[in-house]
């Protein structure tokens, strides 16, 4: 089967990028090992977050912003965003100086969606806290989608564009045959000019086929959710002497994340809760929100991802092959960055440079230090 | 309690008191964790504080348990009463509440004993007050002496609604009829099936029993009922159904349904165990060897969990499964463990002659397991109806996993467990798929209620 | 809808079902209570409202979610009665505490 571009990974950044290129007359074939949006894309925590980002990521991420505000003009479907804003809650002194001084550095990059708020607002915008907490950093214009619904939603109008799906397919072999690229699949052959590897926790197998290993580590950060609740919080709450990210969904379920890793089992593609390390989530809640105690926790989960040694994302052209190129280890905060990365790629494909700056997630930034497969 | 035991057993019904029972009278650590305020499972509830006289209304299947729940207490098995587990895992940490603390232990060996749970039909008005399983009618009548008070229809499929109705008729209840929804169909598939089931022809024997005594106490039985339908606006005030081709139509305020059992799966699929689909048992089950290992060293399932085989077969299924979790120990020998085996395994063996007929006889019709009333709820929980989940499926989300993400179904407080066989079926039904394709839900703990404060508190030997 | 069959012989507790004060066995589940007290239904569902009552009383359909001494989303038919306490049926998410 031939096209003029070959995604490997059905997640959102595969379709975004399908779509995307869909969008400019490209013909695409995305292939997934399972099904659309299996693992990261369709079980993350949903945040739709500029607040707090790492500098390389805030230019790329407000404009993803911008994006997600109009989502439903790229995919037909609001995709369930909510923009109530982000808070980051600060306990103490200490805490709230660290806050100002991450205020003040992206002001000095020329940006303004962040601002410190003090315990009158904030207790305003979040009654339902803990009296203790002193300020927080905010991003007014940041909330949150649903991920399996937006991923169905960018799957859709791709295909409605013309992009070719194929799930229950995965990539045995790569190789560059001239100006073709040829993957090899228990389905068959897939050739097209063009190879984009958006293969999330898989993806650093793709990139050491073409010869360019990269230090990714799966990771499974846990998740819990909540019985439905009457409404009580409207933001996006996170804390800065906790690892907690904190939701209330519009059907009344809390969402309650916080990078606390689950045990993985990469091959059986199992995640399995540690239970220890999740009870630390619900403290953070139980610290900030007291008055949850007797909420149940109707499910837990642990979605796969790829985490980089930097936190930051690979994002851009091959070093080592030509027209190849990557999208992956988005360490857990990619869902908000889907749209503007798809851009991104569609236009370095086509137009051989972007509209945004990516060097920092250059795939060769890791050679230096070592490599590892 | 302790953090550590050789061997964990998980419920106390017949299954998991043979196998407690087995284990300690080798000497070995046993601990026993189950939900319910005394032993027996929920086939021989109450079988300690039960009146006398209504013991008897029960019938003598019931009084059988008496035996196996002494035996039990006076071994030196721990048992945990009122527990809840709420998780299990590949590494055998056990999930569990006890008077509101959380805590985690660990086993070396892991014995599921979860029993059944009756088979969830979803049908239109199933979710009515009033509308509820025939197993809750026979709960209330066991553990507590409640019978509905007037005129009572019992509705469905299977030994236990003739059990229950012959039950309530000895406890002097009105029944106000019986409606079988057997498939007449059914008679010829079972055909083929009765010699072998005469071989426990007891069994055979005792359901005519039930038939004539409510035959000549006047008890109105229709078979071959179809079209099934509770009606009420807040709750149950009929039930309408198709018999011989004319729509009836009986006043009622509580309507009992039964459509089988099936394994209750939750903590062994949490546990990452295999799961295969039992096409004549029409269930999801646990894909076990013959001492009912799973697919994961050192969990096993013992007891209608692991396949429907009835209260007798699973006390045997509890002894096998305790033999060799003694035998992985260390604590048997190989030839031991086979010798001790040998007369369990034949009266298991004896014991399955009827299932195959039963499962032919009872099976349920395909129209009611596909759900054909595209309005009727499958998910109770999150309500979804059955035309959204084909909806889903016509939308390319061809397996239970993607039809639960898009429509929430089986995301709600029961953790799927009264939608996941229904999701099955239509899924199955309307892709074209085979059901072993089509998967079930993947299981999210905690499969049983824990808050957010009990998580927080949890308490366990590594966080000392 | 349903009715005990022996009189209740054995120690009762004293309990309030919706407020009103009911005299219950010992031993009894707070779903068997509910049931014979007669209350036509024990929640309504946080997703349409629709009234629901006890369905399996064995703990795996959580249709019997009640508000038991204050606390929400409780199984009644998991919970056995006890003196003083306060069951109250669910409406829809039920109410948070503060």
């Amino acid at each position: 089967m031939k096209a003029d571009v070959l995604i490997v990974g059905g997640g959102l950044m595969g379709f975004s990028t399908a779509l995307h290129l869909a969008m400019r007359d490209t013909r695409c074939i995305v292939l997934d090992k399972g099904s659309p949006g299996r693992h990261a894309s369709g079980v993350n925590a949903g945040g739709l977050r500029q607040l707090n980002r790492h500098p390389a990521e805030i230019p790329l991420s407000v404009v993803a912003a911008d994006m997600w505000r109009h989502i439903r003009e790229l995919v037909d479907s609001d995709c369930d965003t909510r923009f109530p804003g982000q808070v980051r809650v600060a306990e103490n002194e200490a805490e709230l100086g660290r806050l100002e001084k991450r205020a003040a550095l992206t002001r000095s990059l020329g940006y303004q969606h962040e601002e410190i708020i003090g315990p009158d607002e904030l207790y305003a915008l979040v009654p339902a806290l803990a009296p203790h907490c002193i300020g927080a950093l905010i991003c007014r214009s940041d909330g949150y989608g649903r991920p399996f619904h937006a991923l169905d939603a960018f799957r859709r109008k791709a295909r409605s564009l013309g992009v070719y799906y194929q799930a229950d397919t995965r990539v045995d072999a790569v190789r560059q045959d001239g100006d073709e690229w040829r993957l090899s699949t228990l389905q068959g052959e897939f050739r097209a000019p063009v190879l984009v590897n958006c293969a999330g926790a898989w993806a650093n197998h793709i990139a050491a086929m073409l010869g360019e290993p990269v230090p990714l580590k799966p990771g499974a950060p846990m998740m819990m959710v909540t019985e439905r609740l009457p409404h009580f919080i409207d933001p996006v709450l996170g804390a800065a002497g906790h690892k907690l990210s904190f939701k209330q969904m519009q059907n009344g379920t809390l969402l309650i994340g916080g990078a606390h890793m689950a045990e993985l089992d990469l091959l059986q593609e199992r995640t399995e809760i540690n239970w220890q390390k999740l009870a630390l989530s619900a403290r953070s809640v139980m610290t900030l929100f007291p008055q949850l105690k007797d909420v149940r926790i109707v499910r837990t989960w642990a979605g796969l991802e790829a985490f980089m040694p930097d936190n930051i994302p690979v994002i851009g052209a091959s070093v080592t092959a030509s027209s190849a190129y990557h999208a992956f280890g988005f360490s857990a905060h990619g869902f908000q960055l889907s749209p503007v990365v798809g851009r991104i790629l569609s236009q370095l494909i086509l137009d051989g440079t972007s509209e945004l700056p990516i060097d920092p997630f250059r795939i060769d930034r890791f050679a230096s230090s070592g490599r590892c497969a | 309690m302790k953090q550590h035991y050789q061997l964990a057993v998980i419920g106390a019904g017949p299954a998991g008191l043979a196998a407690a029972t087995v284990a300690a009278e080798q000497g070995i650590e046993v601990a026993v964790f189950d939900g319910q305020v005394a032993p027996g499972g929920q086939i021989y509830r109450a079988m300690e504080s039960i009146p006398q006289h209504r013991g008897s209304q029960l019938g003598d299947e019931y009084q059988r348990g008496r035996e196996l729940v002494s035996a039990f207490r006076a071994s030196s098995a721990k048992y945990f009463p009122e527990t809840q587990v709420w998780s299990l895992n590949g590494r055998r940490e056990i999930g569990l509440l006890l008077q509101g603390q959380a805590h985690t232990v660990t086993a070396d060996q892991v014995v599921i004993c979860s029993g059944a749970i009756e088979r969830p039909v979803p049908f239109p008005g199933w979710t009515l007050p009033g509308v509820m399983n025939a197993g809750a009618g026979q709960i209330l009548f066991k553990a507590h002496g409640i019978v509905p008070d007037d005129g009572v229809v019992l509705a469905g499929s299977g030994p236990l609604l003739l059990l229950l109705a012959w039950q309530y008729l000895h406890a002097g209840v009105s029944v106000k009829a019986l409606l079988d929804v057997t498939p007449m169909i059914n008679h010829l598939y079972a055909l083929p099936r009765l010699p072998r089931a005469l071989l426990a022809g007891h069994y055979l024997t005792k359901g005519m029993q039930y038939k004539r005594d409510l035959k000549r106490a006047g008890i109105s039985t229709l078979h071959n009922v179809r079209s099934l339908r509770a009606q009420g606006k807040d709750a149950l005030q009929s039930v309408s159904f198709l018999h011989r081709g004319r729509e009836q139509n009986l006043e009622t305020a509580v309507l009992l349904v039964h459509f089988g059992v099936i394994p209750h799966t939750q903590l062994g699929r949490v546990a990452g165990c295999r799961h295969v689909w039992d096409e004549s048992q029409l269930c999801w089950r646990p894909q076990l060897d013959e001492w009912g290992r799973t697919s994961v060293a050192g969990i096993l399932v013992a007891g209608d969990g692991g396949g429907i085989g009835g209260a007798r077969s699973a006390e045997h299924a509890g002894r096998l499964a305790a033999l060799q979790a003694l035998y992985a120990l260390g604590t048997l020998d190989r030839a031991t463990r086979q010798r001790l085996a040998r007369n369990d395994r034949k009266w298991m063996r004896e014991e399955s002659h009827i299932r195959p007929f039963l499962e032919a006889f009872f099976r349920i019709a395909d129209d009611m397991l596909q759900v054909a009333d595209d309005d009727t709820l499958v998910c109770r929980c999150e309500e979804v109806s059955a035309g959204q989940i084909r909806a889903a499926v016509a939308d390319g989300h061809r397996d239970s996993n993607q039809v639960k993400f898009l429509t929430r179904c089986g995301m709600g407080p029961c953790q799927g467990r009264q939608c996941a066989e229904a999701v099955s079926h239509i899924v199955a039904d309307a892709s074209g798929k085979a059901l072993q394709d089509i998967g079930h839900y993947r299981q999210r703990p905690p499969v049983n209620p824990l808050t957010l404060g009990q998580l927080a508190g949890l308490h366990s030997e590594k966080t000392e | 809808m349903f009715k005990r069959l022996d009189n209740p012989a054995q120690n009762s507790v004293n309990v309030t079902i919706n407020g009103q004060p009911v005299q219950v066995p010992e031993g009894e589940t707070v779903a068997a209570a509910v049931l014979v007290h007669g209350l036509p239904y024990t929640r309504t569902t946080p997703v349409s409202g629709a009234p629901r009552a006890p369905f399996c009383l064995m703990g795996v359909c959580f249709e019997c979610l009640m508000v038991i001494d204050g606390i929400a989303n409780q199984r009644a038919c998991m919970v056995q009665v006890r003196e003083g306490m306060r069951i109250e049926c669910q409406q829809g998410v039920g109410e948070l505490l503060s």
